[in-house]
């Protein structure tokens, strides 16, 4: 009988389009900073206003970049840490061109203006459906994957893209709900304020599942396995599992402060969004704590500082957010560049670093070849972290002030600056925003131009995608 | 008042206040349970004793004791302010705090305030307020705060937007027509062709009429058999010499001043006006900025001519 093996191949694709949705969606974002800061640079051209690349850009580094990332590591973590190839080649397949046409159809209709107008979820009726069905299909290859495992436990990275995928589902779901008049539009399901109360609820989980549980799954088996120590502590991932999938899903409502949404509703959100902070920190403390005894391997290994380094940013961003969604904190940030710097350190500094960091470790093992260049992830590094701490420091120093500036009065209580004026007072902001994002971008081509070569090269290293035979 | 209607029925106040209860409190059990037999100073911490993947494995270290500290603070936030503030259901919070009483208040110490510093100009007509350059300084802030989104900062206006500098008024300068429009606002309509009876030709013809009377290269011919769709139509506002009817707010066709300029082709945007009709809207302030600095904002705006020379 043959050796039976993991299925690398739907994890290579995945992992290659990564980078090319990366690419893609980073410069695309770049260049609506640009437009921030230069208007002139919408030339007129509607599908080039900043109203319609900002959904693509959004879905593009969201669900392209970082949902190809998710479903590349699951496939593989899921099979290397259950003994037990992916439960269907099929479905997998089927997932991998399904999302790839998701994504080449959001990018097709964004630009022409066809949107739900939600905020993450804009994609109009028949792309939901088209969603759902790969979601389904995702999830029997994971679940299913699971249920045959050969070793007796569910590995800890499991549990969160479990989380992941289960949550993202129910949300997608019934965000979605909607009544179709044509192919191009549909009616919510809901009105008014409850209509943004299930948007939020939808949008601030997206961050907490999407962003958040799925990329501590790639946390969980890529830190370890880099610095080739264990779990800092099993206890600590079993609190914090269990308090962070609990309380993120009620921390929605901080989107919506000093709105028509009902005070309950609104302290209810804001107390749960404050108890989430330390189910966070509980995952960024187990990240860190894993590589005690090793920190000299940070010195040259410029993989292990990626992985690192984006943990201390997502500790950073989860405790930045619900210092955010405390109602008096909120009247200065709300509306302000502030969430736009708090969105991107996580954005930046957490999702795409432990994605780099990841790929880095996965991509030659699943192409059979070494990594190309050691000194070019090094470039790669200090390029990605120049350009978040740019990209961040300029934002908060631009959001505070614009916040400052719209709640500042005359002595005789008219505003003293109108709005306006707070724009003109952004410009350089924006400026230096553009160059920390073109900075992260560079880094990015780095990293394609390093991938592209290790693909190439003939440095060849054998595949081991043997699944192990059942300990006897 | 905590509004109590806000919950259709007593089930889903009860739903919230036993879910968020049984939640926190089952986060306290998990985090209480998750800590106990805690490992002496030099005891060796092992590993859970399972591996996957050739060398993934788990320590058993405790939970960090500052990060429970941290933990049960948060805990115990959440639930002292979810007794203070609403949030439990129909509770309304021991403090019955609700953000519309929180803003009435603020409201009312704002006006308190504030108010004595504009009802000192009250009583001074808008006539002579122009020449008390501390009532013109407010008019200006006043300005600056309501009026700028749409008649620009430096009131020059835009397309569809007057231009409050240039002493041409549509409902007339006078200070108490300036009251009236920033008080009760205004509606302004254009019939479009269709209401007015104007067929293609008619059209055209009309559009080279305005042209010639507000002086502009225009086809002679054109406007000849356009000056009597005028007389016919266009006069019962805009006037027999087309000078307009601020009772309407009829614009002047003489001056070269177009309200719906858009920079381009002026002939297109007559044709536009006259073919699809202006729909011009003035939100009225009157009840939100109150009579005192409604007053000095008509002296501001009816002062904003004199600047400009």
């Amino acid at each position: 009988m043959a050796q039976e093996t993991y299925n690398y191949q739907v994890v290579r694709q995945f992992a290659i389009m990564t980078i090319v949705w990366g690419v893609v969606g980073m410069t695309v974002g770049v260049f609506i900073a640009a437009q921030l800061a230069w208007p002139w640079l919408n030339f007129d051209i509607p599908y080039l206003t900043f109203s319609r690349l900002r959904p693509l850009h959004t879905n593009a580094v969201i669900f392209a970049f970082g949902g190809s990332a998710l479903f590349a590591t699951s496939y593989y973590v899921v099979q290397r840490t259950c003994h037990a190839r992916l439960f269907s080649d099929f479905l997998a397949t089927l997932t991998f061109w399904g999302w790839q046409a998701v994504i080449v159809l959001a990018a097709i209709t964004l630009p022409l203006g066809i949107t739900q107008s939600k905020e993450y979820a804009e994609l109009e009726w028949p792309i939901d459906l088209l969603i759902t069905v790969v979601w389904v299909a995702y999830a029997i290859v994971f679940f299913g994957t699971i249920v045959k495992r050969k070793t007796p436990h569910i590995y800890v990275a499991n549990w969160f893209y479990a989380a992941f995928i289960l949550t993202i589902a129910m949300l997608h779901i019934f965000n979605n709900l909607a009544i179709p008049v044509s192919w191009f539009k549909s009616y919510s399901a809901y009105a008014g304020v409850q209509d943004a109360m299930v948007q939020w609820w939808y949008g601030h989980n997206a961050v907490g599942f999407f962003l958040t549980a799925g990329f501590l799954g790639m946390m969980y088996y890529f830190v370890p396995k880099q610095a080739n120590r264990p779990v800092y502590s099993y206890r600590l991932s079993i609190v914090h599992f269990w308090a962070l999938i609990f309380t993120y899903i009620w921390a929605g409502p901080h989107h919506l402060h000093y709105t028509a949404l009902p005070d309950w509703t609104q302290s209810l959100g804001m107390a749960m969004s404050l108890i989430l902070l330390a189910p966070s920190w509980g995952g960024m403390i187990n990240g860190i704590m894993t590589l005690s005894g090793a920190w000299e391997k940070l010195r040259s290994d410029p993989i292990l500082r990626f992985l690192i380094v984006s943990i201390s940013f997502y500790g950073m961003s989860t405790f930045e957010g619900p210092m955010m969604a405390i109602k008096t904190v909120n009247a200065l940030s709300h509306y302000t560049d502030w969430t736009i710097g708090h969105v991107h350190s996580g954005a930046l500094g957490w999702v795409a670093m432990i994605s780099m960091g990841s790929l880095y470790y996965l991509i030659p093992r699943i192409v059979g070849r070494e990594l190309y260049s050691l000194k070019l992830v090094e470039v790669h590094f200090w390029t990605a972290t120049i350009g978040v701490v740019l990209y961040i420091s300029a934002m908060w120093v631009s959001g505070i002030m614009q916040g400052l500036m719209w709640r500042a009065v005359n002595p005789d209580g008219t505003l003293t600056y109108s709005f306006v004026e707070s724009v003109q007072a952004m410009h350089p902001y924006y400026v230096t925003r553009f160059l920390g994002g073109s900075f992260f971008l560079f880094g990015m081509l780095v990293m394609a131009y390093n991938i592209f070569r290790t693909v190439t090269h003939d440095k060849r290293v054998a595949i081991n995608d043997a699944i192990p035979s059942p300990a006897h | 008042m905590f509004d109590p209607t806000l919950f259709v029925s007593p089930f889903w106040s009860w739903f919230i206040i036993i879910l968020t209860s049984v939640g926190i409190i089952g986060v306290f059990w998990l985090i209480r349970w998750m800590s106990t037999d805690r490992p002496k100073p030099d005891q060796k911490i092992e590993t859970m004793g399972h591996v996957w993947d050739e060398n993934l494995e788990e320590l058993s270290n405790p939970l960090p004791l500052w990060w429970l500290g941290m933990f049960y603070i948060t805990l115990v936030f959440g639930i002292i302010y979810l007794l203070l503030y609403p949030g439990m259901g129909s509770f309304a919070g021991l403090l019955n705090w609700t953000e519309i009483k929180e803003y009435n208040q603020e409201m009312k110490a704002a006006e308190v305030k504030y108010q004595p510093l504009y009802d000192r100009f009250k009583s001074e007509p808008v006539e002579t307020l122009v020449n008390n350059p501390d009532a013109l300084n407010i008019g200006h802030r006043l300005y600056m705060t309501y009026c700028t989104v749409c008649h620009g900062s430096d009131a020059g206006g835009g397309p569809g937007f007057p231009n409050l500098r240039d002493a041409d008024w549509l409902y007339g300068g006078e200070p108490t027509a300036i009251k009236t429009t920033i008080t009760a606002g205004r509606q302004g309509m254009m019939p479009t062709a269709q209401q007015n009876g104007l067929n293609e030709a008619d059209i055209t013809h009309v559009v080279e009429y305005i042209l010639k009377i507000s002086n502009n290269q225009h086809d002679l011919a054109a406007a000849e058999q356009g000056q009597a769709v005028y007389g016919r139509i266009c006069i019962a506002c805009h006037g027999p010499d087309g000078k307009g009817m601020a009772a309407v707010g009829a614009p002047n066709l003489t001056d070269n001043i177009w309200l719906y300029n858009d920079g381009n082709v002026l002939r297109d945007s007559i044709t536009k006006t006259v073919t699809h009709g202006r729909q011009g809207k003035m939100p009225a302030h009157g009840t939100f900025l109150g009579e005192a600095k409604v007053h000095l904002l008509t002296a501001y705006i009816y002062n904003l001519p004199n600047t400009q020379k």
